[in-house]
């Protein structure tokens, strides 16, 4: 195959994505147009783009983006911290685990967004409230692939490590941890979908922050071409986040 | 090729414990849900310096718990192990083994793995990065040192492995039918390549297998088991001219030694057969 060839090749993947959701926009702006869509519900996409220059200006788009970026880095850092932490010792104490399994796996799926209140009582209206809201949102989800995927470790290769006379610590170090961490980074994106869908919700609820808070100025405004256009730089945070994330699995599970 | 007169096939004598690896009288028992089943009775068997002696018998006649025994892995276990001397109760630094299934770390380079022993040793970087590449070249494996297992064939991934063990330099190199999972032709030449390291490193070899091809290319001495309870039944002298090569096979000597450990087997393996099977009778 010629490297043009190779090239069109790779390429065509974002091509066809990126040309799908220029049509999906299209579409939406037609039905719009022919009044199949109500306009003072869902704004036309052309008029949410003719935003973008205002949003950005106005409403100091970049500020807001760098909090609620940070915020998510913050979280991010605790989930990977604590996360990796609680779940490694789960796994290692079984009794630990045996007697809080069962509560993690329901707190993956309760909406402690609903906690917000309480947050607000300990932390008071401020970044930290947003943050560990994210965290705990996230937290389950990292806790659990940790367990998974380091009692998923194949025997062989802790036999290996047995036969070499690892320490425990070696033997976490050298074979568990990177043997499972295909698995952590998979519970990772997932506590970090949960944590970024909380710190921007409690932005919004607390009206405290960033692009949160933002979106919540302009719904009230009712100005909602910006409301749409605040919500596609939340999109970006998620996609800078996701791209991040990726390249350090890539580099620390590199198998080729 | 040439080999020596086709020899009289004879049963060797348990040698007595002189041997580097001296297994004394070992016996282990497991509870199951149907009782107690003894894996290993009364076994014993001493292996010399430099000698390749080999474990076969049927299924489940015990040959890994051996294997498992010897390495250190397995305890509880009536009777005693010892490596020069010196009794093995844990995971030894004598005691090099080789398992069965895949057990290269997908997520180290070959020479990453080959240097995996001496990392854990404390060994400088540069130093440990050179002699990994020593074991390396002897398993011949020279080229393919910076890609990673998902890049090379099952064959080429039991030779990091048994680089790997190799570059920890163990007195008792211990293999668990490595070469199991790989088709004829391969497992020949990597029989080869393995009779290549044991005359360059005179490395004292116990491997337990299933294959009585396998163990007659490689051995100095077969050591036949019977099906379960595993007991030696029979240790039969290996005496095919070295270096050898799967040449070897083709010979009338090779054969008949074939011949004579699969006489020995061949009982215990219908007995092995007949048991699972009436035990399958029973599960109906």
């Amino acid at each position: 195959m010629t490297s043009l060839a190779l090239s069109r090749v790779r390429f065509l993947p974002f091509a066809l994505g990126l040309g799908t959701f220029l049509a999906a926009a299209l579409i939406v702006e037609i039905l719009i147009r022919a009044g199949l869509i109500n306009r003072f519900i869902v704004p036309m996409p052309s008029q949410i783009v003719a935003s973008f220059e205002r949003v950005i200006v106005e409403e100091h788009m970049f500020e807001r983006f760098v909090m609620t970026f940070k915020e998510c880095l913050a979280a991010a850092a605790l989930l990977a911290i604590f996360g990796i932490s609680i779940g490694a010792a789960m796994h290692r104490f079984e009794l630990l685990r045996r007697a809080t399994e069962t509560w993690v796996a329901a707190m993956a799926s309760a909406p402690t967004v609903l906690m917000y209140p309480l947050f607000l009582v300990i932390f008071g209206r401020s970044a930290t409230t947003i943050v560990m809201m994210g965290f705990v949102a996230g937290l389950p989800a990292v806790i659990l692939k940790t367990i998974e995927g380091l009692s998923s470790t194949r025997r062989v290769l802790l036999n290996v490590g047995r036969s070499f006379k690892l320490t425990p610590l070696q033997m976490f170090l050298k074979i568990q941890l990177p043997s499972a961490l295909p698995t952590i980074f998979t519970g990772f994106k997932l506590g970090l979908i949960f944590a970024l869908i909380n710190v921007v919700g409690v932005e919004f609820l607390i009206n405290f922050g960033g692009l949160g808070q933002l979106i919540n100025d302009l719904a009230e405004r009712y100005d909602l071409p910006g409301t749409y256009a605040a919500i596609c730089f939340v999109i970006l945070v998620s996609v800078i986040f996701f791209i991040v994330i990726e390249w350090i699995e890539r580099w620390l599970t590199r198998t080729d | 090729m040439s080999v020596a007169p086709m020899p009289s096939p004879r049963a060797a004598p348990i040698p007595k414990p002189d041997g580097i690896l001296v297994v004394d009288d070992i016996v282990k028992r497991f509870p199951t849900p149907d009782g107690v089943i003894t894996a290993v009775d009364h076994v014993s068997f001493a292996v010399r310096p430099g000698e390749f002696l080999s474990v076969i018998g049927p299924s489940g006649c015990g040959k890994s718990t051996l294997f498992n025994i010897i390495g250190g892995l397995v305890t509880g276990f009536d009777g005693s192990v010892t490596v020069a001397g010196e009794r093995i109760d844990g995971p030894h630094a004598s005691v090099g083994m080789v398992f069965q299934e895949e057990s290269t770390f997908p997520w180290r380079t070959v020479i990453e793995n080959v240097a995996f022993p001496l990392e854990i040793a404390g060994m400088p970087k540069t130093q440990r990065l050179e002699k990994a590449m020593h074991f390396i070249a002897l398993v011949g494996l020279n080229g393919f040192e910076n890609r990673h297992p998902v890049e090379l064939s099952g064959g080429m991934r039991q030779r990091v492995s048994l680089a790997r063990t190799l570059a920890s330099e163990p007195k008792i190199l211990l293999m668990d039918e490595p070469f199991a999972a790989l088709d004829e032709q391969t497992r020949l030449l990597l029989g080869d390549k393995v009779l290549q390291i044991q005359q360059t490193l005179k490395q004292t070899t116990l491997l337990i297998t299933h294959n009585i091809t396998e163990a007659v290319q490689l051995s100095d001495r077969i050591l036949v088991m019977t099906y379960r309870p595993g007991r030696t039944k029979r240790v039969v002298e290996i005496d095919l001219p070295r270096p050898r090569s799967s040449e070897i096979v083709g010979s009338d000597a090779f054969g008949h030694y074939v011949a004579q450990v699969w006489a020995d087997l061949r009982e215990e393996a219908t007995r092995g057969l007949d048991e699972a099977e009436s035990r399958a009778r029973e599960k109906k």
